[in-house]
């Protein structure tokens, strides 16, 4: 497995996924925990608008992605908060608008030449120094912010009327997650780009919400089995030459079925052991 | 006179341009034990969640020790009823008595060893202290039940709003709940939502009804003119409570 890292690229392409695992785990776990996966995929598909508006003004596309991505997130905060039951229809529809104004806005660049296969599965061999920069920036912001906030979130996240009752302004929360989670995905694109973003975002938590009783855990665990997958990932596209994004998605999804194997296993046994125990 | 704990003054609320709540006032004074009695969907649990600030009603206002639901935050402690609970989540029964001390953490957020012995206290309350490391899911109804009154008290709450709190527990410890609940109104103020009207006669002081409207609220004392007044409300409430007449004349006879 040695071999596979030694040369820079490889070495620069697994310290880009260790990194962003670290806000995916967190961020992942209140995704799952509040059950917001779908405005997640929406932030995701969306930011696309901002990668075609980018190419098309000519700055860096991640900026675009950044800025459109947030702002998306903030009108899904909103939307979400005023009306519930129309929230999903909402998001549904800013999902395929950002598509599709980022494939009209590229269309409408002259002689355009960006790799439009790298944002939408990720080009994590060739992620360049400022983007490792910027997944770390996001890291911090993230840990600092869930840090100074962690109960509060925690609250909203399991009983969002009591955290009301208590006095947890919940809907100043729900905005700074949601921006939170626009910034993690945008450190994700890089990694496995925007379509997968949300396996490698809900698979870990999915999987850590099994074997931990605080949210704290299961934050650390989703951190560190996103190291994991990324390893493993990289290592086996390397080997067998296949595109890294896929790879580690890949091999969380097989993670995945093993521990809900697992999970049944185990409760088979519990089952039986306490019928003639 | 006692100071009036809760005010709702002409209260209103929408759901999807239906009426819930038209013009509700109810006056609750410091230390009363009120039941809130009314079909389902009469607006109970809205009622609730507009006192707790959860909800803002369309008119109208409410008070807290004259102060604004948002401002009282820390003085109400309030067990919902056990319903969309994420079993899955990774958070244990401690953790879980631990939330009422949230109020009272102030901007930081944070948690003082007096706030986990006082999270202590109230799970030995009502005896799930043993079960403090199990994860909530893990529990029964009843058993979860428990947590969420002790996640309640340890709010230190001046008044104690609870819905349909025996809904899910056992006989004895619906006997248990409220002999701590007639303990604990020598210092609190409580609310109950409840079908239970024979069990609570011999401790609530107040009686309201809700049908949208408040129908009743008067004295809490099982009397034929209360009686009477139960009546008023829709049918719903006498067949759908599941509270047959008889139980409830045997008990006005022990009362009186």
């Amino acid at each position: 497995m040695i071999e596979a890292f030694q040369s820079e690229f490889m070495r620069n392409a697994l310290f880009a996924g260790l990194l962003a695992g670290v806000a995916c785990g967190i961020i992942g776990t209140l995704v799952v925990a509040n059950r917001i996966v779908f405005i997640s995929g929406g932030i995701a598909h969306a930011a696309y608008g901002g990668i075609g508006l980018a190419v098309f003004f000519r700055i860096p596309p991640l900026t675009g992605a950044v800025g459109f991505a947030l702002a998306t997130s903030m009108i899904m905060s909103a939307v979400t908060l005023r009306n519930k039951q129309r929230a999903d229809t909402v998001v549904g529809v800013l999902w395929a608008l950002g598509m599709a104004l980022g494939i009209i806005m590229i269309d409408l660049t002259p002689g355009y030449n960006v790799d439009l296969m790298s944002y939408l599965f990720g080009s994590i061999l060739a992620v360049p120094r400022a983007d490792i920069l910027m997944i770390a920036l996001v890291d911090v912001g993230v840990l600092i912010i869930v840090g100074a906030l962690y109960n509060s979130f925690l609250a909203m996240s399991f009983d969002e009327e009591f955290a009301m009752a208590m006095g947890v302004r919940v809907g100043v929360l729900y905005y700074i997650l949601l921006g939170m989670i626009a910034l993690t995905v945008i450190t994700l694109i890089r990694i496995v780009g925007l379509v997968l973003v949300i396996a490698l975002l809900t698979i870990p938590p999915f999987i850590a919400e099994k074997f931990c009783r605080s949210l704290k855990a299961m934050m650390v665990t989703s951190v560190f089995l996103n190291a994991l997958f990324s390893l493993i990932g990289l290592w086996l596209s390397y080997k067998f030459n296949l595109t890294s994004g896929a790879t580690i998605i890949m091999v969380a999804a097989a993670f995945f079925f093993a521990s809900v194997a697992y999970e049944r296993v185990r409760n088979h046994l519990g089952i039986r052991s306490s019928a003639f125990g | 006179m006692p100071a009036t704990a809760i005010e709702v003054k002409d209260v209103s609320f929408f759901y999807n341009g239906h009426p819930i709540l038209a013009k509700v006032n109810l006056t609750v004074g410091e230390l009363d034990f009120l039941a809130i009695m009314g079909p389902n969907g009469s607006g109970k649990t809205t009622l609730f969640k507009i006192i707790l600030g959860i909800l803002n009603p369309a008119q109208g206002s409410v008070r807290i020790f004259g102060k604004t639901p948002r401002e009282a935050a820390g003085l109400l402690g309030y067990v919902p009823q056990d319903t969309g609970l994420n079993k899955d989540f990774p958070i244990s029964v401690f953790d879980v008595a631990l939330m009422g001390r949230l109020g009272r953490t102030g901007l930081s957020r944070r948690f003082t060893s007096e706030d986990r012995e006082l999270a202590r206290k109230v799970l030995e309350q009502v005896g799930m202290w043993d079960f403090r490391d199990r994860q909530i899911g893990k529990l029964s109804g009843g058993q979860r039940q428990r947590v969420f009154i002790a996640r309640a008290l340890s709010v230190e709450p001046k008044i104690l709003l609870m819905d349909e709190p025996t809904a899910s527990v056992d006989a004895q410890f619906q006997t248990d709940l409220y002999s701590l609940l007639k303990e604990l109104n020598s210092s609190i103020t409580v609310v109950v939502v409840s079908h239970d009207v024979s069990v609570l006669s011999g401790y609530i002081n107040s009686v309201a009804c809700l049908n949208r409207t408040l129908f009743y609220h008067g004295s809490g004392e099982v009397t034929e003119e209360m009686l009477h007044s139960a009546y008023q409300c829709p049918v719903d409430l006498i067949a759908h409570g599941g509270v047959p007449h008889r139980v409830l004349r045997k008990h006005d006879h022990k009362d009186s």
